[in-house]
């Protein structure tokens, strides 16, 4: 029993991790349907930002902010360079340029940072304490608490702020939200920001909890928050969360209880079977388009 | 005067020629195959200055029944062709009467098969592969193989480290880690132990599942075989999630102290040798090989000295350089070295006692020495 609560708490903190990154995702497909294959990148170049930050001495919450700051910068860059100019070219093109952004900037890493893995820096208390007879270390806390927090800021953005409905309304019909006089490329542009951010925060929780950080290592994390975004509902912020959280549990039940060989293959058994039977995701709505 | 000089030129010439000829005819040749160029140098430059190093001690000594060792050493470039090529240079052309040789596994057994057809004493100082010395009565060698690592590693835990539930959590994607894995659990189910098995993917950097069942089921001792950008996480997160486990590791772990000094503190792993062992021998190894070359040896050049010490005492033992001779001695070899005792079992696989080291400080110290059982 006492295993099984510790198994649900690592559940949480991947699921929380898959879960901030896979709104990244979803945020942009929401607003111009792209797939950013590129955010996984991002995420990993979030986590340099902090590795290069912590070494300079400054505490926690300031490596996080900066981090999170300069990131949401470098999406603003990618979204203009590589994006942008393609705004009215084939969906096709601007998936493919993704993909191509991804490469590049995994290459632009290597040669910085270079292949080989690198210690992450402590940068919080790693002493575990016991609760109720189930040891819990503080980066579990710090990640559930921090990705859940966020989550609810972005909430509040997108529900109560100007900025926040423009989105929603971006995000329901481009042409029709220009012509109530938003401005849809600034609001393209936040949303990478943002995204980009919280990819960020993704990546510097994750390399804290493996305690490595290296080039590649956006790879697998970006595939499986993208398989949680699609499973919740590509397009749809709560969707994303509970598909990450979903990911998590599986991936971290199926190592637990089944065998570590199955736990990636039964994750994306599950792209299959959703796009087969729910294209839409879990929360998603099928809706015909109208002729 | 001028003809006292021209006489003493003379002289001086005729002597330099005899001792020419002395040396050609009175040395005894071994040849040295190892890579000494390309990503392989790394590994077979301190194999072919370590064995310089031993002949020289041994001439120095007085050489073999009072004749000189010649080492000729070839570069493989860590590529079987080559080693097959080197080979046939050194048999033909320098006509060695044994090889110190390959370094690399696939290196010696590209050659393996002519050597076999040859009869030529082979005594390969650190290729690991079982395949190495199978159905070769004439090929040796000076390291432990992994499977015999592995089993040393079980003995040490169950009867050092008193482990009354020993677990393994290793690499299934890496040959490497899962034979040192197999060899474990099979010497502990030997010993009437059944270990606590959990594997991971190549691809894995999250081991906490893993972890947490390995603690639910009572493990107190880890057997984690594998290198240390791999065994480094998974030390951290042990130590983050304020588990209590003994971790130990094989050859593998060499290196660890560097960045994950202070998780991997008290814990303990397998070596052909270590640099702090207080015996004369290899202080003394050290210590020359340092003067002569001035950087600190790796267990590879420890392991190609050792080499070349057996193969003399063979040689010397056999008092002649006839092939069958040489290789009935070698078998009887009985040899304390750097890297330990060594004798040979009907493989020609070494039985030697296995320096398990423990990290102390952020330091590597030899803990003990394991034999075999």
């Amino acid at each position: 029993m006492e295993n099984f609560i510790q198994q649900l708490i690592f559940a949480l903190r991947i699921g929380s991790i898959y879960a901030v990154i896979a709104i990244g995702y979803t945020m942009v497909y929401g607003i111009i349907k792209l797939i950013n294959f590129a955010h996984g990148e991002i995420m990993v170049f979030g986590s340099y930002f902090s590795f290069l930050l912590a070494s300079s001495g400054l505490n926690f919450i300031w490596v996080l902010l900066i981090s999170m700051g300069l990131t949401a910068i470098l999406g603003m860059v990618m979204e203009k360079v590589a994006y942008a100019p393609l705004r009215k070219a084939p969906r096709l093109s601007a998936l493919i340029t993704a993909i191509g952004m991804s490469f590049l900037l995994q290459n632009i890493m290597l040669l910085i940072f270079k292949s080989e893995p690198k210690r992450m820096p402590e940068l919080i208390s790693m002493t575990p304490f016991e609760v109720g007879g189930v040891l819990i270390d503080p980066i579990t806390i710090i990640t559930v608490g921090l990705s859940v927090l966020f989550m609810i800021i972005l909430q509040i953005f997108i529900k109560n702020t100007k900025p926040g409905k423009a989105m929603r309304a971006v995000s329901q019909d481009t042409n029709v939200a220009a012509l109530m006089g938003i401005n849809v490329n600034r609001i393209i542009t936040l949303t990478f920001a943002i995204g980009s951010a919280l990819g960020a925060l993704g990546g510097i929780l994750y390399s804290l909890m493996i305690s490595q950080i290296y080039p590649t290592m956006g790879i697998m994390p970006g595939l499986k928050a993208f398989v949680a975004a699609v499973l919740g509902g590509i397009g749809i912020m709560p969707g994303a969360m509970l598909g990450g959280f979903i990911i998590g549990a599986v991936e971290t039940f199926t190592k637990a209880y089944l065998s570590s060989s199955w736990s990636d293959g039964i994750v994306f058994l599950i792209l299959v079977i959703i796009l087969l039977f729910k294209p839409a995701g879990l929360l998603g709505k099928n809706r015909k388009d109208k002729v | 005067m001028k003809k006292l000089i021209a006489l003493m030129l003379v002289l001086v010439l005729v002597l330099s020629l005899g001792a020419c000829a002395k040396t050609e005819t009175g040395t005894i040749k071994i040849g040295v195959l190892s890579p000494t160029s390309g990503a392989g140098s790394v590994h077979g430059v301190p194999v072919k200055q370590a064995a310089e190093l031993a002949a020289n001690e041994i001439n120095a000594a007085g050489g073999i029944n009072g004749q000189m060792i010649e080492i000729i050493a070839y570069d493989t470039k860590g590529d079987a062709t080559e080693a097959v090529n080197a080979y046939n240079k050194l048999k033909d052309e320098d006509q060695v009467v044994a090889i110190v040789g390959g370094t690399y596994s696939g290196a010696t057994l590209g050659f393996k098969p002519l050597a076999v057809a040859d009869n030529m004493p082979v005594l390969s100082p650190t290729a690991t592969n079982p395949e190495v010395t199978l159905d070769a009565p004439n090929v040796f060698r000076a390291c432990y193989t992994d499977a015999y690592q592995g089993s040393v590693c079980a003995t040490f835990a169950m009867e050092n480290l008193g482990s009354v539930q020993p677990g393994v959590l290793y690499n299934k994607d890496d040959a490497y880690s899962e034979g040192l894995a197999d060899s474990f659990i099979a010497a502990c189910q030997a010993a009437g132990v059944e270990p606590v098995v959990e594997a991971y993917a190549a691809e894995d950097k999250d081991f906490s599942s893993q972890l947490s069942n390995l603690d639910a089921a009572g493990v107190d001792v880890l057997f984690v075989p594998h290198y240390p950008d791999t065994v480094g996480p998974i030390l951290t997160q042990v130590k983050n999630m304020g588990l209590d486990f003994i971790c130990m590791g094989g050859d593998g772990w060499d290196g660890i102290q560097e960045n994950y000094a202070a998780e991997a503190e008290g814990f303990y792993f397998a070596n052909h040798y270590s640099q702090d062992d207080p015996s004369e021998i290899v202080q003394n190894f050290i210590a020359n090989y340092t003067a002569a070359y001035g950087e600190t040896p790796n267990a590879l050049g420890a392991l190609a000295y050792d080499a070349v010490y057996m193969m003399a005492n063979a040689i010397a033992a056999a008092g002649s350089t006839d092939s069958d001779a040489i290789i009935t001695a070698l078998a009887a070899t009985s040899y304390d070295g750097v890297t330990g005792h060594i004798q040979f079992d009907a493989n020609g696989d070494p039985i030697k006692s296995i320096a398990m080291i423990k990290v102390v400080d952020g330091k590597l110290t030899l803990d003990s020495k394991v034999a075999a059982k």
